[in-house]
């Protein structure tokens, strides 16, 4: 192939252009998405989880998490001695510990229960994506970290493996990845977030008991809904700063 | 200059010392990471990389800008809220290649039957039946719409 000088004027300064880009390194996805607008988080409702595993198998199928470990993983808790009289007074002894399965993460559903008795729901758990998470706090090389807009992140190429915020993480979310030695967790979809999109287990899930929720969007219904229910954390008391909310949470819930 | 009449010995210390400093600024210049600590301690283009991962699911308003004609069924259904994917699974492939990639046809007696067997756990106003005695294992399509299954609505075939 032979080369005119023509265009090799032409070629040269596109060349350089191109390069100035292959040194670049990762490609921007998208462009126009602005890290300082958001803050990322989640709502459960717990009186609409069905306990169907739809957001267990659409976490695993987005994320390719490996067999046996969850990103997301669902409960269900039984509460025998709760009792609800027809005037609507709750009889309930708060020591009893409450009957908690999850088989196999909730990922194929639960078995039926033919116990009437009692109070059932279903606890879907993530990450809480806290705002002053312990597990970040821990790592000894910068691999884990909160984003500017709010999800808690790990560099996977920089992280070595040591597992001090598996252990450090009072939720259970993270895992060693079997395969590639290691942290792994919810990144809240953050591929999915930063694209416009809803989370893949928000996508699933049929009966909306989980929603993404951006708390710096002025215009997002969370704010509304915040004030209006009765909604908490998980482990308030760990000062976590844990944003992931739930509606109706039961007290028995750890 | 009687102070540095012994101090030879301490300059040449001081001077591995300062030596040694410059080997570390060094090192460190290759050794860390070029974004380290862009935003806080960790490396910034971790972030990118990390939002670079492909996506499965392709959203409801993928599926919604081609087929509308189902979207309209089940804006008067009560699947409204369901999302396709939440049946249909991750379809990002056909979304982006409609032609050649095309999805499965989902089991309606087994997927229907994943939110919609009774269970005591479930809550009250959920509309549950009993697999078994309710459809014999016949398929849900059979009698109800998938897309917009209520019998009084208009659902029943």
């Amino acid at each position: 192939m032979k080369i005119t000088r023509r265009q090799m004027i032409v070629l040269l300064p596109a060349a350089a252009v191109a390069w100035k880009y292959v040194l670049a390194g990762t490609p921007e996805a998208s462009p126009n998405y602005k890290m300082t607008e958001h803050w990322w988080s989640m709502l459960i409702d717990i009186p609409k989880c069905i306990g169907c595993g739809n957001c267990v198998r659409a976490c695993q199928t987005e994320n390719d998490v490996p067999e046996g470990f969850f990103r997301t993983w669902v409960e269900r808790y039984h509460r025998s001695d709760w009792l609800m009289t027809e005037s609507g007074e709750v009889t309930a002894n708060p020591l009893t510990v409450p009957e908690v399965i999850s088989p196999d993460g909730g990922k194929e559903g639960f078995p039926v229960a033919t116990d009437e008795s009692g109070k059932y729901f279903f606890v879907p758990k993530l990450c809480n994506q806290c705002a002053d998470s312990p597990c970040t706090q821990v790592c000894p090389v910068g691999a884990t970290f909160i984003s500017p807009d709010g999800a808690v992140l790990v560099d996977q190429t920089y992280c070595l493996g040591c597992a001090y915020c598996v252990q450090a993480c009072p939720y259970g979310c993270r895992y060693i990845h079997p395969v590639k030695k290691v942290a792994d967790k919810c990144t809240l979809c953050y591929h999915r977030i930063t694209k416009g999109l809803t989370t893949a287990c928000c996508e699933a899930c049929p009966t909306g008991a989980r929603q993404l929720v951006d708390l710096k969007d002025p215009k997002d219904p969370i704010h509304e809904f915040l004030k209006t229910h009765s909604v908490q954390v998980l482990k308030p008391q760990m000062a976590t700063g844990a944003k992931v909310f739930y509606n109706d949470l039961d007290g028995s819930v750890r | 200059m009687s102070v540095f009449k012994d101090a030879p010995h301490l300059f040449r210390f001081a001077g591995v010392f300062v030596f040694a400093f410059l080997v570390f600024l060094v090192v460190r210049h290759y050794v860390v990471p070029k974004s380290f600590g862009q935003y806080g301690h960790y490396r910034g283009n971790a972030i990118g990389e990390i939002a670079a991962h492909p996506i499965k699911f392709a959203g409801h308003e993928a599926c919604e800008s081609c087929h509308t004609d189902v979207l309209d069924v089940k804006a008067k259904g009560k699947h409204a809220n369901v999302n396709c994917e939440a049946c249909h699974g991750a379809l990002a492939k056909h979304a982006d290649d409609p032609s050649s990639v095309t999805p499965v046809k989902p089991d309606t007696a087994v997927i229907c039957a994943r939110c919609h067997t009774t269970s005591a756990a479930k809550p009250k106003g959920f509309p549950q039946v009993v697999p078994e005695e309710h459809s014999t294992g016949l398929p849900c399509e059979t009698c109800h719409k998938p897309h917009s299954p209520g019998m009084d609505a208009g659902g029943a075939k």
